[in-house]
This record gives C-alpha cells, structure tokens and sequence, in this order.
C-alpha cells in the first residue's frame, strides 16, 4: 500500500522502535543541569538530565511522556549529543531543526536523518524539536520550564 | 470492506428512518466535497467547529453585495434594511432556546465572550472576598479560567464538584459543595470532552435553593438538542454560532432580564448609550447597553441563516440522527482491541472520545489525516478532565447532522490502520 509507505516516511522503523524501546530513559542522579519541557498543545512533557564534566556532556538521559517523534528524537538525542561540548550540541540541534522545517539537509546528521519526514508534516515539528530546546535549556542553566507553545 | 460485522438492529433502525435524509444534507455543506491525502474527507471535528451550509455561506455573501451597511443608526433603506435582518436573527436566537423576550440575546463573538462578560459585569459586582464560584471537574477552560481571574481578584474560592468514573457529575457531592457563599454556579451542558449531558434541571433547582444563580455553558448542546431555557429555568445560557453551522465570531449570550438589569455596563462605546454629554452618559437599555460598537451584522445574519437551516431540518432529527451515530460508532470502538473510550455518561451527546493502548492520540491524529480523516487530539481544552483520568490526551470524534454510518466505518478502519503502522 502506498499510503503506508508515504506514512512510514514519518514512522520510520528506527522511530517506532526507539518510541517502544528509548535509550537514556530515566532519571540520571548525576546530572548537574537539567531542564522540564512541555508542549500543551498535545501534553508532551519530558525532562532531560545531563552531566557535564571537563565541558563535554558525560551523561545525558531524559524522563517523561509523548508522542511516538517527540520520544523517538529524544532517545536519538541523547545517542547523538553524548559526549559533544555545549557547542557542537546546539549545533547539531539547529542542523536538526533545519531538517525537519525543510530547510535543511541530511548532512553531518548521521542516523538523525530519519526524522526527514517530518518536515512534511508542520504541526509534528514541536514533537521532534521538544527534546532538543529543553537540551539546549538544560545546558544554558535556565530555570524555567520550556515550552513549544 | 470492513472486517467488522455491523449491529443489524442499529443498521435496520438507522435505515428505517425516513424523515432525516443525511445524503441530501450533505449536499448542503460545499466544503464536505473534497478530497484529503487522496480520500474522501471525513469530517469528524465538529465539536470544534461545524461546517457551514450553503445557506450561511450564501446569506452573508447576499447582506455584502445588497444591504451592508451600519445598523440603528442611519434612515436610509440600506441600515433599514440591514437593522432589520440583524435584530430578525435575535428573535430567531430567543425562540431556538424559547428565551421570554428577545432583548435577553446578547450578540457577542461565542461562548467564551459570554461567559467572560458575566465573570466581569454579574461576577465583579456580586462576588467578594470570601464568596465561592462552583464549576464542575468536566469544564472546558473557557468556563474555568474567567471565574479564576474573578476568584483571584476578588479573593474568592473557585470549587468544583466532582465527576465519576464514566464523567458524570457527582450531583451529591455538587449540592454538597453548595453553600450561602456560593454566589454562581457555572456548568457545561454538554462536556467537549466527554459528551456528558449534564442534567441542567436539577442542577438548577439545587442551586435555587440557595437563592445561587446557573449559568450554562451551552457551546456543544445547542445544535445537538431542542434547549428550553425557561424550562431549564438557568439564569445565563452562553452559546457559539460556529458550533451550531454559523459562522465563526458570532454567538450569544442568554440573561433573564431582571438580571440582565441589575448588571453594570460592560464595553462603553457606541450604540450601548441612549445619551451622552461629558458630564454624564445615560446607558441604553437591554440588549443594547451589553452591545457597544458596531457589532458583528454579517456574521449575525450568518447565525441567522444557520438557525433557520436547523429549524428546517427539525432539532429532534437532528438530535436522533446524532444519537444513533454515537450509538453505533461506541459499538463499533468497543469491538477493537486496545481501543477505550473515554467518558461513558448514561446521557451523552455527540462526542467520542478515546485513547488507543501503548499509542499517544497526536499519532493517532496523523494517521487518521493520512486516510482523510480529520478528529481533534490533544487536551480538548480541557486539561484538568486528561488530568482526572491520568492520561495527556485523547483522540475525539465528534458528530454533526451530516455525518454518516459509513464515515464511522472509515473511522473504524482508519484505527484499525494506525494499530498497523504503529506496531
């Protein structure tokens, strides 16, 4: 069926099994810098723990519950930016955000060019972003919870 | 063809019916003939927003191209012509809820105008520190929030009355929470979320009791069912036009005018004053006074045309047609493995609500968008009823006079279709 096909652009096979199984789930007791992100919108609510130590993100998990691209880009997330200092992180996040608003490319963006698909459809790109601007929170130290609303 | 077996009672009921044909109302609404993703649309939001018939689309584009112009204002045939149509429709609005006088139809933007406009004129004026609002646990935030702001700047108590687990209002426990502090009750006739038709009657008697008055949040009851408020005997009934197939920006609020009265001006402005000079303003009378500016006419007369369609189609065809439908889509769901439906009221209205096992209702939503199929997902506006059944969201079908037995089944399939893609 074609139809399936076109919506397995967005429910890639790597993102549904990340939704089922996501990696780096849970609390981290080490972190020193986390951050809360909420989309009202849809109810997605995650929280990121991350350690940093000698300016490199050592761990980084994070907690909560959504939809299966706003779990699937954070469990990616977590792969993709362990062990990147505070910099190349926010540079892989605005690669990302690029990608899946189309303005970008698959480039330099490994495995996280599953979520292409996404840009194809614009009210699901708070989900795949959630993860990564309570990220960018968590290593900026701001306090306040983000949100994509 | 679908797998599922139909309920051959519901089938045989549902075709024996004559006197509602959804095939020629159907004709009626142009934008439900189209394609979406390469399917043909199934238009499952209408607690949302409905759509509209040619007749609304037609009546608005008729008052621009021969008679727009400002109304009780002018003596030229135009704003003669257009003030007359404009305050035909208040006594259309007055008789579709069987109101006593049209001058208790305010004209205001929806619901959530209406209910904002009795928090700050009724509200500011007969609640005080130490007074209490009683809302229910079902509210959609715009019969939330106002009382709130009330609550919080008068230093007043915000309480809500419970619901069970099938979302009905515990009315024990709601008369319960009754008291002389209570200065207004403020409920849903039927919840967005849930479809829970609340029993209005009672819940008025009860809070009569206690000299409190009811207002009624009446934006997805309107279109659904014959509403008597002098019946209900409920002191404000606020409802939205584009949930009943008018236009957006258009509805009413309904007051009992001894109320209506005794309420401070809320907007000052033109056209709500009998006389000005800088020293003093005399205020005009009802509905007027509540009315400042120049008021929405096209959209009115929209409202208009939308009543006249639904009177013409008859409110208990309408309301059996959307009965059945709910009837058989609940049939239908309940046979699909994984699939629960949130909000089980004995007396429920047009709205299915449902989650899908191990899937979040925002998947479920693009996946049925995929197959043309548009429901709402999300919170529903009503955030602390998610929060009463410990879920974030859920998907909502909801039903409107044009919708058919068949497009359920597309529903059914469609669901059947994101448990595929997503296993």
């Amino acid at each position: 069926m074609s139809d399936i096909r076109e919506l397995r652009d967005l429910y890639q096979e790597t993102i549904l099994e990340h939704s089922k199984k996501p990696r780096n789930y849970g609390e981290l007791a080490s972190a020193n810098h986390k951050a809360e992100g909420y989309n009202p919108l849809c109810g997605d609510h995650y929280t990121v723990f991350v350690n940093m130590k000698d300016g490199a993100i050592q761990e980084i998990t994070f907690h909560g519950a959504g939809c299966a691209i706003s779990k699937a880009s954070a469990s990616m997330m977590t792969q993709s930016v362990k062990g990147k200092n505070q910099e190349d992180a926010e540079k892989l996040f605005s690669l990302f955000h690029d990608l899946v608003t189309g303005n970008g490319n698959t480039d330099d963006l490994g495995k996280l060019a599953v979520f292409a698909g996404v840009s194809e459809y614009p009210l699901r790109v708070k989900c795949a972003t959630l993860a990564w601007h309570t990220m960018r929170a968590a290593l900026r130290g701001e306090e306040q919870a983000v949100s994509t609303e | 063809m679908s797998t599922l077996a139909k309920t051959p009672d519901v089938v045989a009921e549902i075709s024996e019916r004559s006197n509602f044909d959804v095939e020629a109302v159907r004709r009626d609404f142009p934008v439900l003939h189209q394609q979406v993703h390469g399917k043909p649309l199934v238009y499952l939001d209408n607690a949302a927003t409905t759509q509209k018939p040619l007749a609304v689309i037609e009546a608005i584009s008729e008052y621009y191209r021969a008679d727009n112009s400002n109304i009780h204002r002018g003596v030229h045939a135009l704003s003669e012509r257009a003030t007359e149509a404009y305050e035909r429709v208040r006594v259309a609005a007055q008789k579709l809820i069987n109101a006593s006088e049209s001058k208790e139809i305010i004209f205001l933007r929806g619901t959530t105008e209406a209910i904002n406009l009795v928090a700050q004129t009724y509200g500011r004026k007969n609640v005080g520190a130490g007074h209490e609002v009683l809302i229910t646990a079902m509210e959609h935030h715009s019969n939330i929030v106002p009382w709130q702001m009330l609550c919080d700047e008068k230093g007043a108590r915000l309480r809500v009355a419970p619901i069970n687990d099938r979302g009905e209002l515990l009315l024990d426990e709601f008369e319960k929470l009754l008291s002389p502090k209570t200065k207004l009750v403020c409920v849903a006739h039927v919840s967005n979320a849930l479809g829970t038709v609340n029993p209005i009657k009672q819940i008025v008697r009860m809070a009569h009791a206690h000299n409190t008055p009811v207002l009624v949040d009446g934006a997805q009851a309107v279109a659904r069912m014959k509403v008597d408020v002098q019946d209900l005997d409920c002191d404000f009934y606020a409802v939205s036009g584009h949930k009943l197939y008018a236009p957006t920006g258009i509805g009413f609020l309904y007051g009992k005018a001894k109320l209506l009265e005794a309420m401070p001006q809320w907007q000052g402005g033109g056209d709500m004053i009998a006389s000005v000079t800088f020293e003093k303003t005399i205020y005009n009378c009802l509905p007027y006074k509540f009315e400042a500016g120049t008021p929405n006419i096209a959209d009115t007369i929209g409202l208009g045309a939308a009543i006249q369609y639904l009177n013409r189609l008859g409110l208990d065809n309408i309301e059996q047609h959307e009965a059945d439908l709910l009837r058989y889509a609940t049939e239908q769901l309940d046979r699909i493995p994984g699939v629960s439906i949130v909000g089980r009221a004995k007396e429920k209205a047009g709205v299915l609500s449902f989650v899908i096992e191990n899937i979040h209702p925002h998947d479920i939503g693009t996946i049925l968008d995929s197959e043309g199929i548009a429901v709402r997902t999300g919170h529903h506006c009503a955030q602390p009823v998610m929060q009463r059944y410990g879920i974030p969201a859920t998907a909502r079908a909801s039903f409107a006079l044009y919708n058919t037995q068949a497009e359920v089944d597309a529903l059914v399939r469609g669901i059947r279709k994101v448990q595929e893609v997503m296993s």
